[in-house]
């Protein structure tokens, strides 16, 4: 007979290694590119801002738990991800206080309010940069230019210091080198701006199967033919503003995107089209934070008009 | 050449290395047998014999009760000691027959041996089949008989034979189909004509090189052809194997026949042949014993009855206290809290996990990665399955095809926040099922 316990549990007894602990830690190493790049370019500050964000973040989810009375879930990572992502979301300018208050909005209203994670309709980093640009419009758009990013202005360059690329071509001024724009030598929030190293940590999400490669797909295909039918440059809008950020590491939120792949590509292509709306018809020059989430939004919807055919699905007849 | 395989699915790791090339071992015949009457799908057998009397192997102890049923015999000589409820693997004690060992063993003078498959009728051969006591012995054990009288209108035109042995660690039908490939033919020819099929086909995965091309060799010069398929689980799942040998779709809700075709493992082919062969019916079945709890692993064959705990002493016994015990594959077995739990007509494997590779039975809510939703052959949203199932929101669960389910646990594989899809999956079938039944 057996003499000592063992455990009965239900089938199957086998798991794969991947737990959501290691895909939030995965996507921080992939952000540690676009951390470089804000350094870099904005300087040791950045380190600074991302800090008091991600302490924000992990400090107000203890103790909103707490205060809940609901177990402690800061080992899963997810509230550092939200932490640093909206870091990299906000201008390199901005006091402290800022990402920290937008850290706490973002986990306690945007995510253990609707139950903790898995829960929350709306992305928590998107949703606390929606109520920082509400609440402080003017600290939230004060941008500057990297040291030695204006050659490509000229004479004009000292009257271009408050305004991205982005509010740039809203106002007529256009010329900035590809190369330039790609690197990421220009004005914007501090992670955003170089393409490459965003690129670099997507890579990296793709090849470890992170993301699903139908969102930035569709979404940056969405963005360049809307760009070619508006007349305008598909490459520029590509590399500027918010646009490869959020293509790559929000709109590939799992919780808050449709779980189905046909739905997936609606929610890229949905983004897309919204993206431009607003960055031709909007009252802000950048429209990624807001499209992204509005689709969250219809991600409910999406899941249920996307329902695969199941194997051996028969349409039924007449 | 892309091996032939279905759509979506897992790579688990195999975990057959240890025992793959281990030749079958026959374990001493045991002390007690232990005969659950209900060890196939459909209504138990009803027995025949009673507490006292003296039975041979091979002789029948209980007859098949109705159409989806099969009769049981005796998997060794001496005395009927009890018929009373005792420990089943799916964990209840249910009625069996125990007989005692007489150290004596004799063969039933009751069997017929050296059957001819040209002098047998296609009709004959099904009452063989039943009478044989023959069940599905991948796991399912559906009276085979039955799948063998479609409805009328139905032709069968394909047998397949299930070699794939998708789950890991098990390698039992592997060298089956390396040591004992002439029954296995024999049996299946005996299939084919009982379906008047033109064509036998056998899945292998590719996995199993040695058993693909001794069955070729076997099968040379007969309408059978064996299929290498890709290694991926699972495989083996019916509906998976149909498609990838055949390209057919069998539909939602319907049974393979269907689609022409029928399917049964390879070993319920090799107890056919060996049946037709000697007369014995089936008593014995090979398993593999196996995992990192066990460090003299092996494939042997068993009387049916054989306690597991007689099995695994023969293998050595436990390397340290046992995390789980699995009586059968990883993906699908149930987990055993105790020893006394016979061999059976469908027992593949006994699986023996260590306390280290136990994992905690903390789950997290579902994050919505997709992941379940990405590896799901039959195309269902396993992850809105199992909110609806914890939720208790059986009305949205059947919508969404919770009843198409197979329960292969591919979604629970592969689940980061370990949310256990297919416990909540199969708790919220059987509710729905039991509100069928009394609507």
């Amino acid at each position: 007979m057996l003499e000592t316990e063992v455990v009965v549990s239900a089938p199957p007894h086998i798991r794969q290694g991947l737990s959501t602990e290691r895909i939030m830690w995965l996507v921080v190493i992939s952000l540690i590119p676009a951390v470089l790049s804000g350094v870099i370019f904005f300087g040791w500050y950045v380190l600074a801002i991302i800090f008091s964000s991600v302490l924000s973040a992990i400090l107000t989810e203890v103790i909103v738990l707490k205060m809940m009375k609901r177990p402690l879930t800061i080992k899963d990572g997810s509230a550092v991800v939200t932490g640093l992502l909206l870091a990299l979301i906000i201008p390199p300018t901005v006091p402290l206080r800022i990402p920290m208050i937008g850290a706490a909005f973002a986990i306690a209203l945007g995510k253990q309010i609707f139950g903790g994670l898995g829960y929350n309709p709306f992305n928590p980093a998107l949703i606390g940069r929606a109520f920082l640009l509400a609440s402080w419009p003017s600290l939230m758009t004060k941008w500057v230019w990297p040291v030695n990013s204006l050659a490509w202005a000229g004479k004009n360059a000292d009257a271009l210091t408050g305004a991205t690329a982005l509010g740039l071509l809203r106002e007529g001024t256009t010329g900035i080198p590809y190369l330039q724009l790609f690197l990421g030598n220009i004005s914007g929030s501090l992670g955003e701006t170089s393409a490459l190293a965003l690129l670099l940590g997507a890579l990296f999400l793709v090849v470890y199967k992170i993301i699903d490669w139908r969102i930035p797909v569709s979404y940056l295909g969405t963005v360049m033919i809307m760009a070619l039918v508006m007349g305008q440059d598909p490459i520029f809008h590509l590399l500027t503003g918010g646009l490869m950020l959020g293509a790559f590491f929000m709109a590939t939120d799992y919780v808050t995107t449709p779980v189905t792949p046909k739905g997936r590509l609606f929610f890229g292509i949905g983004c897309g089209l919204l993206t431009m709306l607003i960055r031709r018809y909007g009252g802000f020059p950048e429209g990624v934070c807001y499209s992204i989430l509005l689709m969250n939004l219809a991600t409910p919807l999406l899941d249920r008009w996307t329902v695969p055919k199941r194997f051996g699905e028969v349409k039924a007849v007449g | 050449m892309r091996l032939r395989t279905f759509k979506k699915g897992i790579h688990p790791p195999g975990n057959k290395e240890r025992t793959a090339s281990l030749p079958i071992e026959v374990l001493p015949l045991p002390q007690q047998v232990v005969l659950p009457l209900g060890q196939h799908l459909g209504a138990p057998s009803e027995p025949v014999v009673s507490v006292g009397v003296q039975v041979l192997t091979g002789q029948k102890i209980a007859e098949a009760k109705g159409m989806v049923s099969v009769p049981l015999h005796a998997s060794i000589s001496g005395r009927v000691v009890a018929i009373e409820p005792r420990p089943h693997a799916c964990g209840q004690l249910t009625p069996a027959i125990v007989i005692e060992n007489d150290g004596n063993e004799r063969i039933s003078s009751e069997l017929v041996s050296n059957h001819n498959l040209d002098e047998l009728s296609a009709e004959q051969i099904k009452d063989l089949i039943k009478q044989a006591g023959l069940v599905g012995m991948g796991g399912a054990a559906f009276p085979t008989h039955v799948k063998y009288s479609p409805p009328p209108g139905k032709q069968i035109e394909y047998v397949i034979l299930n070699g794939a042995e998708c789950e890991p660690y098990l390698t039992c039908d592997h060298r089956l189909m390396v040591e004992r490939s002439s029954d296995l033919i024999l049996g299946l020819l005996a299939f084919m004509k009982a379906a008047k099929a033109q064509k036998g086909f056998i899945g292998v995965e590719v996995n199993k090189p040695d058993a693909i091309a001794n069955l070729k060799q076997a099968a040379a010069g007969l309408p059978i052809e064996v299929l290498p398929l890709q290694v991926k689980y699972p495989q083996g799942e019916e509906k998976m194997l149909i498609y990838a040998a055949t390209g057919r779709v069998v539909p939602v809700g319907a049974l393979p026949i269907e689609t022409g075709v029928v399917v049964n493992n390879v070993a319920t082919a090799a107890a056919l042949g060996e049946y037709l062969r000697t007369g014995l019916p089936l008593v014995s079945r090979i398993i593999t014993v196996t995992g990192q709890g066990i460090p003299n692993p092996k494939n042997v064959e068993v009387r049916l009855g054989t306690l597991i705990e007689d099995v695994i002493n023969y293998c050595g016994g436990f390397k340290e206290p046992p995390g789980r015990i699995i009586l059968g594959g990883p993906m699908t077995g149930p987990a055993q809290y105790r020893l006394d739990i016979p061999v059976m007509k469908g027992t593949s494997g006994i699986l023996v996990q260590t306390r280290a590779e136990v994992e905690k039975p903390d789950h997290a809510p579902c994050i919505r990665c997709g992941r379940c939703v990405d590896v799901c052959p039959y195309n269902l949203l396993p992850n809105y399955l199992g909110d609806y199932a914890e939720h208790d929101k059986l009305g949205e669960a059947e919508k969404y095809g919770i009843l198409d389910c197979r329960e292969c646990g591919s979604c629970t594989y592969i689940c980061p926040s370990r949310r256990p899809l297919i416990q909540l999956i199969k708790n919220a079938k059987s509710k729905i099922m039991a509100s069928r039944k009394k609507g």
